[in-house]
């Protein structure tokens, strides 16, 4: 289905000795780092694994890790559907100009992004200076070094994915459907809630997946925005290799961190189809 | 075609000199029509005629800029489009893909709160009624074009609603379902008394399926009319052009009677165009291609009318044949034969084309119709995709 022609011959082998070398970079950047870990957290039998388990500080920042992957992606959802729904059925004006600040602040170096975060929330940020200004409050908010200024701008930096996949997903789908519902007795109102955002599911599913996951490896934002009491498993990790050169429990770590992730991947890629997912998929608006 | 009668469940649907307006140009321009309940009737037009848009202000999915719609003796412009009780099939038919059929034909009736057993049967009957009783529980995708359309039908009419519209429910189907279905819909919503407003650039699909054919050309009402009437007795030549096949002679009226600018056809008698009965000098003449015979140069009946020409091209379409006569003048007419008869002429053969007095029929010109500047006869064909 689908394939038009083929290629052959001289062409195809070529093609594949090219694919071949991109696949040694890949090989060479990213397996060879892994043995590594794997190796190391190994080292010590099934040891590092007992005692980065038995950490009661890696333990919390599990549970702060899952906390804040679950708040990142349901903010980025409650922001993101609107915003891509905007995207996807305004006017070509409003919609390139969303379009183009979405991206902006997508091709954005995460760290500018964080760092900008903490210019805006400081004792003497933005947000502080304003407010002290008005005369609301009379001393600075503490607002850098907390979970909440990790979820502000982790949020910021994931929303994007959320809002690609959805917008991705609405444009798949033919607006005459919402407006045949209204033809049939539906409000405006109704012809959303029962066509149009059923339809959208897979796509917010893909995009929340997405947000989810790459919220469980961040390390420089909650370093940079959140307070010492609440680390994330990234800064546990860095905490065992770097601070207690403990490589060994902190290579554990990691390899943990990855089975997580796998874990989640292989669950989503069993009731969500993976291909949908990493966005290969392009059956429109199936279930 | 029996009239409706008047305890048809369907509500009579009264559109006054309605506008709308894009821009400058008004898209429908001043069209009234009186749509008698439990009619089928057909808005016939080419693309740019104001029929889709006429629908959309009837669904409700555009206002117009002026006139009334009365449905019933009610004003329906200030009624959103959900409470419109309007059933509608759309174009390439709108079913939701994440909805099986069963809920695709519930969806009008889950948006009126009706729920449990009644609305399990109400869904089983429409299904029944478009033939398709067993296909419940199928997803949208596993259907073929024609079933959905069934399915798209059924959900039109599952709600039963005052005002059945369709916006090109046939354009998506190949040439035999769409027979078949053209049929199908007719006898549904005769059934079940339904008023039906259709949209259509087939005007074989809306003379086939209508009880009257509402036609309009760049906004403007042209005729509404019953089939026959608008086949027989078009009011102008825009009708006569659009409906059915025709030779057409534009021209004006000189004061004994007979046609100036006829191109070389004599007409018999020579002064059957009467100007006054068509209210202006300038008229259009049109003949049927299935009226007009063909014969040896010179051997015509004496009574009939006739132009000579020489054969330009012979096309078969299904059981006639289409013998293509241009005239000295270069114009082109059609002369349309049984092909199961023997073909008798050749192309370049010279021929004479000839026709009963009775079969030409004179109209008026249609104000900015391409006659009325080009006084040249012209005829129209009709091509079937």
């Amino acid at each position: 289905m689908g394939r038009v022609l083929s290629i052959q011959g001289g062409g195809r082998r070529w093609w594949i000795s090219v694919g071949l070398l991109g696949l040694l970079f890949v090989l060479l950047a990213l397996v060879v780092p892994l043995v590594v870990v794997v190796q190391r957290s190994l080292d010590a039998g099934f040891g590092n694994f007992a005692d980065a388990l038995a950490s009661a500080s890696f333990l919390r920042s599990l549970g702060n890790t899952a906390t804040l992957a679950v708040s990142v992606t349901v903010w980025s959802a409650l922001i993101g559907y609107p915003y891509a729904y905007a995207m996807a059925r305004s006017g070509r004006v409003l919609s390139r100009v969303l379009m183009t600040a979405l991206m902006l602040s997508f091709w954005t170096s995460l760290l500018v992004r964080s760092y900008a975060w903490q210019v805006i929330l400081n004792d003497t940020g933005l947000v502080n200076e304003l407010l002290l200004g008005v005369g609301i409050i009379d001393e600075p908010l503490q607002l850098i070094r907390t979970p909440l200024a990790t979820l502000i701008g982790m949020t910021h930096i994931l929303v994007p994915f959320t809002v690609l996949a959805v917008y991705a997903q609405l444009r798949g789908i033919s607006p005459d459907l919402a407006i045949a519902a209204r033809g049939l007795g539906a409000t405006r109102t109704r012809a959303f809630w029962t066509v149009t955002f059923p339809l959208s599911l897979p796509g917010l599913a893909a995009g929340s997946l997405l947000v989810f996951v790459l919220t469980l490896g961040y390390y420089v934002t909650p370093q940079l925005l959140g307070g010492a009491g609440n680390a994330v498993i990234g800064q546990s990790i860095v905490e065992q290799t770097n601070v207690l050169l403990n490589t060994g429990v902190g290579s554990a770590m990691a390899v943990l961190l990855l089975l997580i992730v796998v874990l989640i991947l292989g669950v989503a890629a069993r009731f969500l189809g993976l291909g949908r997912v990493l966005g290969i998929a392009t059956e429109r608006s199936a279930r | 075609m029996s009239p409706a009668d008047s305890r048809a469940p369907g509500a009579a649907l009264d559109i006054r000199s309605i506008t709308k307006r894009y821009g400058d140009t008004p898209a429908v321009d001043a069209v009234s029509l009186d749509i008698r309940a439990g009619e089928f009737v057909t808005l016939l037009g080419a693309s740019g005629s104001g029929k889709t848009t006429l629908l959309r202000i009837i669904a409700g999915f555009a206002d117009a800029d002026e006139g009334s719609l009365l449905v019933d003796g009610q004003e329906l412009r200030s009624v959103p489009v959900h409470r419109r009780d309007i059933g509608m099939v759309f174009q390439n038919y709108a079913l939701f893909p994440h909805l099986n059929v069963e809920q695709n034909v519930a969806y009008p009736l889950r948006m009126r709160g009706m729920r449990g057993p009644e609305r399990r049967r109400r869904v089983a009957e429409a299904l029944e009624a478009v033939h398709l009783p067993t296909f419940g529980r199928r997803r949208i995708t596993e259907l073929s074009g024609g079933q959905q359309q069934r399915v798209a039908l059924a959900r039109a009419i599952v709600s039963r609603p005052r005002l059945l519209l369709m916006d090109e429910p046939l354009g998506a189907l190949d040439r035999n379902l769409r027979d078949a279905l053209q049929l199908e819909i007719s006898r549904l919503s005769r059934e079940l008394g339904l008023t039906v407003v259709n949209v259509t650039h087939d005007q074989e699909e809306a003379l086939t399926m209508s009880d009257r054919i509402a036609l309009l050309d760049r906004g403007r009402l042209v005729q509404f009319a019953t089939p026959d009437d608008l086949y027989h007795r078009p009011v102008d030549d825009t009708a006569a052009a659009f409906v059915g096949e025709s030779n057409l002679f534009r021209g004006s009226v000189r004061d004994d009677g007979t046609l100036d600018g006829a191109d070389g056809v004599v007409f018999s008698p020579p002064s059957l165009v009467d100007g006054s009965a068509v209210g202006s000098g300038r008229v259009a003449v049109m003949v049927r291609p299935s009226l007009v015979r063909i014969t040896a140069v010179g051997s015509a009946p004496e009574a009939h009318s006739r132009v000579d020409g020489h054969v330009s091209g012979i096309v078969y379409a299904g059981d006639s044949r289409k013998i293509i006569v241009t005239t000295a003048s270069g114009t082109e007419l059609i002369a349309r034969e049984d092909a199961a008869r023997p073909l008798d002429v050749s192309v370049e053969q010279p021929v004479t084309l000839h026709w009963d007095a009775r079969s030409s029929i004179v109209t008026r010109l249609a104000a900015g119709s391409a006659g009325a500047t080009a006084p040249a006869p012209e005829t129209r064909r009709t091509v079937r995709a």
